[in-house]
């Protein structure tokens, strides 16, 4: 998803439902009608939404992955590289015991694995980010479990204002808002 | 069907409110600020057993040799094994996708993380010279020298440590989506701004779901068997020691088990405080508490079982230091330890079997108390008849925990209770968008 650049002055269209099965069946009919910048805005987690509006993205997974493999490495180089540096033998054991290093190596993992993925997952949603311009639309809340929002982004190489607006209200949606642009995109 | 369909839009509707309404003009004021004003008290007594501590070092302290680690040893256990809980109910049942988890996830969890800070401030505190706590941590110092990584007490520094930031962000992206609603439902300047500023912007786009749903289904899976590590690192303080009653290879499991069941304890003491207080009965429901309550017997049986495992390995071993020990806990100077032990984690827990007591608040509540005592007398038991005699009769001696540990204990549960009433006060006590697509899901398949 590409946001549009401060050129316009339009951000989007969008269209409210008030079930989240409409929204689902809404985005799906967008893709359908060949739209790719979508995004859509619910107060819960739907279920089917992500994939009808074509989202593939793994990278968190993959983060959380990196982040485990690089605090296990960190974590037992730690303990080698301390005990081969200051060197504390006690009645003849190994110095590079690994058995006793395991219990730091995993924590280690452990830790670095979630850093990275709530840390990754918070840098790809590109939050926090306190202002965004569907902020500005007065129906638009999350507080409520009847608001749904479907929104076309004006990056959209088939967007047009009054077509879209028609599209979308063809949608049968409770309301189509359009959504101004202001701020400046990161 | 269509009404089924409005039913639910106008139930989780009902749900929403019922929750973001709590922080943004709170039900009970009255008896918040007393609870409040006590635990305030509660904060003083800390401070003032800190500062005493601080001036005049640990020897205002019991503990000495050989019983060196008293009531901050047993304490810290006690937390951060209550602490072990909330990760447990929260991380397990999401994975295994009982959604009845998200009435109780959210104030456990918070449950968590102040249990887990108390717990961490126990073993600082308990220095020396505590100033110096940072010397556990791997720095480059002026004394070119390193921390001994092969120690248990090292692992406790860095396992304490991960599990606090985990148990915290797993808290915070958990609760940023309902910090959301509670912004967008609050009136004055100031809820927005606050409500705004920790709900990161938030706003609900299926893209950024996608992705929190994966962190938090994988930060949930890591978080299980960080649990489980961290408390059978913490077992390892004793198993690790050449000490009689510590040195047994059952001791991690029977700890992961006894942190649980003590945590599961304090988690239904506080739901059952909680519905009363906030009005949350068509939340947290009689369901809830029949599962708390079969949670409990659970664990309870399984610690139980280490109980009996912890006994019989002695007896087979036929060691005789360990035999020692062992029937000096059945009856030696700290035998009512022991059997306060037994009787307050074992006894009243037979009457959950019943249904009709499990669903029953109160009663709930004073088996669960009966638990947290219990287990609390559990460690110190361990701890101490342990230590006080071991292999050398030149080395015995008694404990007696001085009036500023007992000061400090109950300080402590101030620090617990400080943030905990704060976060009842001001911050969704349960998961909303949770709850909400619960109803949405079983609308869907029904």
């Amino acid at each position: 998803m590409r946001e549009p650049t401060p050129r316009t002055t339009v951000f989007g269209i969008m269209a409210e439902f008030d079930r989240p099965e409409r929204l689902v069946e809404g985005a799906r009919r967008a893709r359908e009608a060949g739209f790719e910048q979508l995004d859509a805005y619910s107060p819960f987690p739907v279920e089917g939404l992500s994939k009808e509006l074509g989202f593939r993205d793994r990278r968190v997974s993959w983060l959380t992955l990196a982040g485990g493999i690089l605090g296990m490495t960190l974590g037992f180089w730690m303990q080698v590289y301390t005990n081969e540096d200051y060197s504390i033998l006690i009645g003849g054991r190994p110095l590079l015991a690994v058995p006793a290093f395991m219990l730091i190596t995993f924590e280690l993992m452990v830790l670095f694995a979630v850093l990275f993925s709530i840390g990754g997952m918070l840098a790809l949603n590109r939050l926090p980010r306190l202002h965004h311009p569907v902020f500005d639309v007065k129906a638009f809340d999350l507080a409520h479990t009847d608001r749904f929002f479907l929104m076309i982004l004006a990056s959209d190489r088939s967007f047009d204002r009054d077509e879209t607006k028609a599209f979308l209200a063809d949608l049968h949606p409770v309301g189509v808002h359009t959504v101004e642009h202001t701020e400046e995109p990161e | 069907m269509k009404d089924a369909a409005s039913t639910t839009v106008v139930r989780s509707e009902t749900v929403s409110e019922e929750i973001t309404r709590i922080p943004l003009g709170f039900p009970n004021p009255r008896a918040w600020w007393l609870l409040f004003a006590f635990a305030l008290l509660l904060l003083a007594t800390f401070i003032i057993s800190v500062a005493v501590l601080f001036f005049y070092g640990v020897g205002v302290w019991g503990n000495n040799i050989p019983v060196n680690w008293g009531l901050a040893i047993a304490n810290y256990i006690w937390f951060l094994g209550i602490g072990h809980a909330g990760t447990l109910i929260s991380a397990m049942l999401l994975l295994v996708r009982a959604h009845w988890r998200s009435s109780l996830n959210r104030f456990a969890e918070a449950m968590t993380l102040f249990a887990v800070i108390c717990a961490g401030l126990y073993p600082i505190l308990h220095l020396g010279r505590p100033w110096y706590f940072y010397w556990m941590a791997p720095y480059p110092n002026t004394m070119d020298i390193w921390p001994q990584f092969k120690s248990p007490l090292a692992w406790d520094f860095v396992a304490v440590l991960t599990y606090l930031t985990v148990s915290a962000l797993f808290w915070y992206i958990g609760i940023v989506p309902d910090l959301a609603a509670v912004r967008d439902r609050a009136s004055k300047r100031w809820q927005q701004v606050f409500y705004g500023l920790f709900a990161l912007g938030w706003r609900g786009s299926a893209h950024h779901w996608a992705r929190w749903r994966q962190s938090y289904r994988l930060t949930a899976a890591i978080a299980v068997p960080l649990v489980v590590s961290v408390h059978s690192e913490v077992s390892l303080l004793f198993a690790a020691g050449p000490i009689p009653g510590w040195a047994s290879t059952v001791f991690p499991p029977y700890f992961v088990l006894g942190a649980a069941f003590s945590g599961f304890a304090v988690v239904a003491m506080i739901a059952v405080v909680l519905r009363h207080a906030l009005g949350l009965e068509d939340l947290v429901s009689e369901r809830h508490l029949d599962l708390l309550g079969k949670f409990l017997l659970a664990t309870g049986l399984m610690t139980a079982y280490g109980y009996f495992a912890e006994a019989f390995d002695v007896l087979y071993s036929g060691e005789k230091q360990e035999m020692d020990t062992l029937f000096d806990r059945f009856s030696g100077a700290y035998a009512w330890s022991y059997w306060g032990a037994i009787v307050g984690n074992f006894v009243p827990l037979q009457l959950l079997w019943w249904r009709r007591v499990r669903v029953q608040p109160i009663l709930l509540f004073l088996i669960a108390l009966a638990v947290a005592v219990g287990m609390w007398l559990e460690r110190y038991m361990l701890l101490v008849t342990s230590l006080y005699r071991d292999w050398l009769v030149s080395s015995w001696g008694i404990y007696h925990a001085s009036f500023w540990e007992w000061s400090l204990f109950a300080g402590m549960l101030g620090v617990f209770l400080v943030p905990f009433l704060l976060f009842v006060r001001f911050l969704p006590v349960i998961s909303s968008f949770e709850v909400v697509e619960t109803l949405f899901e079983e609308d869907r398949h029904a």
